[in-house]
């Protein structure tokens, strides 16, 4: 199995991967605190990055409400949790299937409607919007004065309750983001994976070669979901509190496909990639301009406007195919 | 409660409706002609309305004053933004061309909240609290003026578009890209002209609704998620369509706001919009596309 | 010979325009069967009610003895009909191998029996050796043909080919040609084809239906359908009738 998932790899890039997976391995050793938060937000919005590409990048729907997911998985579970004592792991299993519901919702409607392009994406806005709004008025999470967790303590890891260090999350986002890209190369190289191509180039042709396209839609949108509500649920747990008005923004949404669109669209590695460099800059940018003594909030916004625009005006495929391109690593999946 | 307080809340709901409408119809102009869907449409909104209020605060320029001027300002950003930037990605997908307008609403809200800072602001002129009686109604001035100006703009709109030689120009672009061409229209040309004039009817609803609501950068965001919804239930690329859907959005939002609680409101407008998406996509008086 | 496609009284008004008029033909199991006629004729129409795409006003179409009006296009691939678009539609940003294990996947579930099995279709296409190209960068003829594949992929019984000649100088028109009646004589694969180069249609169809505002004209063998006074008035013209 092992030997299909790197077929068509080229050594090098193998290498590099490896080399990446090392230095990230190690990197809680040597990091500061302030750096290993950044890293954990890194591998946060790669994480979310791939879960939001699978129904993008590999079945071609734009969804601008990802948001959503992010904040039933910490709602449902950090509800679960601060009434009920049940600790996150558990809460899983609940917090997932409710994005997964949620996510199938969507996508009925828009499927069985034909609800597609620009509108499908305005209709995610609209869906996370009116969780925001309703979240907002929710009292069995506090609605907008909003939820906090708990935090017994903070000096030994309690990995059942995740409670603890900070490298605790960053080995578990870790180890989420490298699941998650084995995950995506392998769906990709499936049946799924060539149907949800097909459908993404030409939704009409792939349906006249025999293609249920609203059987594969769906199940992108359920996968998305269920994956993105994981990430919600170790934000609540990290973060330790929740308010709707910040959780569900549409700020968020944008936030979580930034990183996939400057790294690249449907590509196994343009996510992590993307993370990287608009994370990685967006602090550096920040702490530049507090060592300058300025406060500017909104300064990363608007660099991460530009990002956006510089992307789609220059290199509207992405960072990851034309960095392969230069270095010289096409590969086959990509 | 009693009957004329319904009354004088739907009428101010009508009245902020035509406001809307006016903003929403730009909008739809742009779509309708241009196919562009754009995302920043409430961001450069907010751009004329933080104009008029700076312009009020430091000069006391009454904002309905200033209505043409900015309109001005915001014809010629909506005329460089397309003729620079958006006429080049005619031909890229669809979600390209939206994105682009993303990344543009991110950085005019966030710029505006570097500069302007997130508190609200607003305008009191002289007849900031004025009101008339008309029967058993209440009407606020403020309201009334606004209302006044939306439907003047809006019908300036109407009769460029039908009587004019560039409005009935700009009319064969919306059905004919190619066959526009080919009689020698300069398209570029008149797609910028037709952006500029979106913004020109955005900035304008801008400026009316300085009157009446306070301004925060955030406005941005919300405002073009409501002129979505707007234009979608009464019809993307029907100007007559818009006005009905502010009107209805204006109502809707006003009742929402009394019966319910008012931080409720935008609820109610989401839930049309997914309804109107699902069962008539092509809104109250759009025509069936495909 | 049964039949294996049954076509039968079938109509389709557009808002007043009648397309198709309570037309009905049958096309024989194995055999290559050919629509021609005028543009505007009802042509694609047809085809498109045959493959799914809307479903006939009145009438009913029988496909190996089931109904198949009104089912979807991809309900009605997997019964078996196969089908290529008038302005070609393969996948562009997908190589020309995964077009074809895309079709091959249908009733294939593991990815490597697909490829296999999309490079014997490759082949018999003449387009193995392009498998690795990008199926936007093809030239006309190849993405022709690579529609014929990745419908071939999909182990059809019925093919249906909508003007595949169209725009094909005469060699590769015959090379398709030649293909095309290798596999009807090789594998038993009905076609039923719209076309308007007469040089295909003569040397490939057995039986030949000429379609006029929507309703049949006439309906025979090439040389009956070639010498009938109404279709050389409506279509084909005095000099066709001697090539």
């Amino acid at each position: 199995m092992i030997a299909r998932l790197i077929e068509g790899v080229p050594r090098r890039a193998l290498a590099m991967l490896g080399v990446l997976l090392v230095a990230l391995t190690a990197a809680p050793l040597i990091a500061s605190d302030y750096l290993l938060t950044v890293l954990i937000l890194i591998l946060y919005f790669a994480y979310i990055g791939q879960a939001w590409n699978i129904m993008m990048g590999f079945a071609g729907q734009l969804s601008l409400g990802h948001a959503l997911y992010v904040g039933l998985g910490a709602y449902t579970a950090a509800a679960l949790y601060v009434h009920f004592g049940i600790g996150p792991w558990l809460g899983l299993l609940v917090a997932v299937p409710v994005a997964a519901l949620a996510g199938a919702f969507i996508g009925f409607l828009a499927f069985r409607f034909r609800v597609a392009g620009v509108y499908f994406a305005i209709l995610t806005i609209a869906v996370a919007e009116f969780a925001r709004v309703g979240f907002d008025h929710l009292s069995w999470t506090s609605g907008s004065s909003g939820l906090f967790l708990p935090v017994a303590q903070y000096a030994h890891n309690d990995l059942w309750n995740l409670r603890g260090h900070p490298a605790m999350f960053y080995y578990i986002l870790l180890a989420a983001t490298v699941l998650a890209f084995i995950f995506c190369r392998a769906l990709l190289q499936s049946r799924v994976g060539y149907f949800w191509r097909a459908i993404r180039e030409d939704e009409e042709a792939a349906r006249s070669a025999g293609i249920d396209a609203f059987h594969y839609k769906m199940i992108a949108v359920v996968i998305s979901a269920a994956m993105t509500s994981f990430a919600g649920v170790i934000y609540a747990f990290f973060y330790n509190n929740l308010f709707p008005e910040q959780v569900f923004h549409i700020a968020r949404s944008i936030e979580i496909i930034l990183g996939p669109i400057v790294g690249g669209v449907g590509t196994l590695f343009g996510p992590i990639l993307g993370a990287l460099l608009l994370t990685g800059l967006a602090e550096t940018l920040t702490a530049a301009l507090a060592a300058l003594g300025v406060n500017l909030p909104g300064a990363k916004q608007v660099f991460y406007g530009f990002c956006l625009l510089l992307v789609i005006m220059a290199l509207p495929d992405g960072v990851w195919p034309w960095l392969c391109k230069r270095i010289g690593l096409t590969e086959r999946n990509q | 409660m009693p009957a004329d307080i319904y009354l004088n809340v739907a009428v101010g709901g009508v009245l902020t409706g035509l406001v809307y409408g006016l903003m929403a119809l730009g909008l739809s102009v742009i779509f309708g002609v241009v196919r562009v869907v754009n995302f920043a449409h409430g961001e450069m909104m907010t751009i004329a309305m933080y104009i008029a209020v700076t312009l009020f605060s430091a000069f006391h320029l009454d904002p309905l004053l200033m209505l043409v001027p900015i309109a001005a300002v915001l014809f010629a950003f909506g005329y460089a933004l397309q003729a620079g930037v958006i006429n080049s990605f005619i031909t890229r997908p669809e979600h390209t061309q939206f994105l682009l307008l993303v990344a543009l609403a991110i950085i005019i809200v966030n710029v505006l909240l570097i500069v302007f800072g997130p508190d609200a602001q607003n305008v009191q002129t002289s007849y900031s609290y004025d009101s008339f009686q008309v029967g058993p109604l209440i009407v606020d001035a403020t309201k009334a003026y606004a209302a006044a100006a939306a439907i003047a703009v809006a019908v300036a709109l109407f009769v460029f578009f039908k009587y004019t030689r560039i409005g009935t120009a700009i009319r064969a672009c919306a059905d004919n890209y190619t066959g526009a061409l080919v009689v020698g229209l300069d398209v570029r040309h008149l797609y910028a002209l037709t952006f500029g004039l979106g913004a020109a009817c955005v900035g304008a609803a801008g400026v009316m609704l300085v009157l009446i609501v306070d301004v925060t950068p955030a406005l941005g965001p919300a405002y073009t998620l409501l002129a979505f919804v707007i234009v979608i239930t009464g019809g993307l690329g029907s100007m007559p369509g818009a006005l009905l859907g502010g009107v209805l959005i204006g109502l809707t939002e006003a009742m929402a706001g009394l019966l319910f609680t008012p931080s409720a409101k935008s609820m109610f407008a989401f839930a049309i919009l997914v309804l109107v998406l699902l069962f008539r996509p092509q809104g109250i008086m759009g025509k069936r596309t495909a | 010979m049964s039949a294996l496609l049954s076509v039968d009284a079938v109509s389709k008004r557009f808002r007043g325009l009648v397309a198709v008029d309570r037309l009905s033909f049958e096309v024989p199991e194995g055999g290559i069967f050919a629509v021609i006629g005028p543009n505007g004729a009802g042509k694609t129409t047809l085809f498109n009610m045959i493959a799914g795409v809307f479903a006939p006003d009145n009438g009913s179409i029988t496909f190996a003895g089931e109904r198949i009006d009104g089912l979807p296009p991809d309900k009605i691939c997997r019964r078996g009909i196969g089908r290529t678009f008038q302005i070609v539609r393969p996948f562009p940003g997908l190589s020309v191998e995964d077009n074809v294990i895309v079709g091959a996947l249908l009733h294939r579930h593991r990815v490597d029996a697909a490829r296999a099995h999309a490079h014997e279709v490759l082949r018999r296409l003449d387009l193995y050796d392009k498998r690795a190209q990008r199926a936007a960068a093809l030239t006309l003829p190849d993405r022709k043909r690579l529609e014929v594949a990745r419908a071939l992929a999909t182990d059809p019984k019925l093919l249906l080919l909508d003007e595949v000649m169209a725009g094909l100088r005469p060699m590769e028109t015959d090379r398709i040609v030649a293909i095309l009646q290798e596999l009807n004589r090789e594998t038993g694969l009905t076609i039923l084809l719209i076309e308007h180069v007469m040089r295909a249609v003569m040397a490939l169809a057995s039986r030949i239906l000429v379609l006029h505002h929507g309703a049949a004209i006439a309906q025979g063998t090439p040389e009956q359908v070639v010498r009938d006074r109404a279709v050389i008035d409506s279509y084909l013209g005095a000099e066709a009738v001697s090539a």
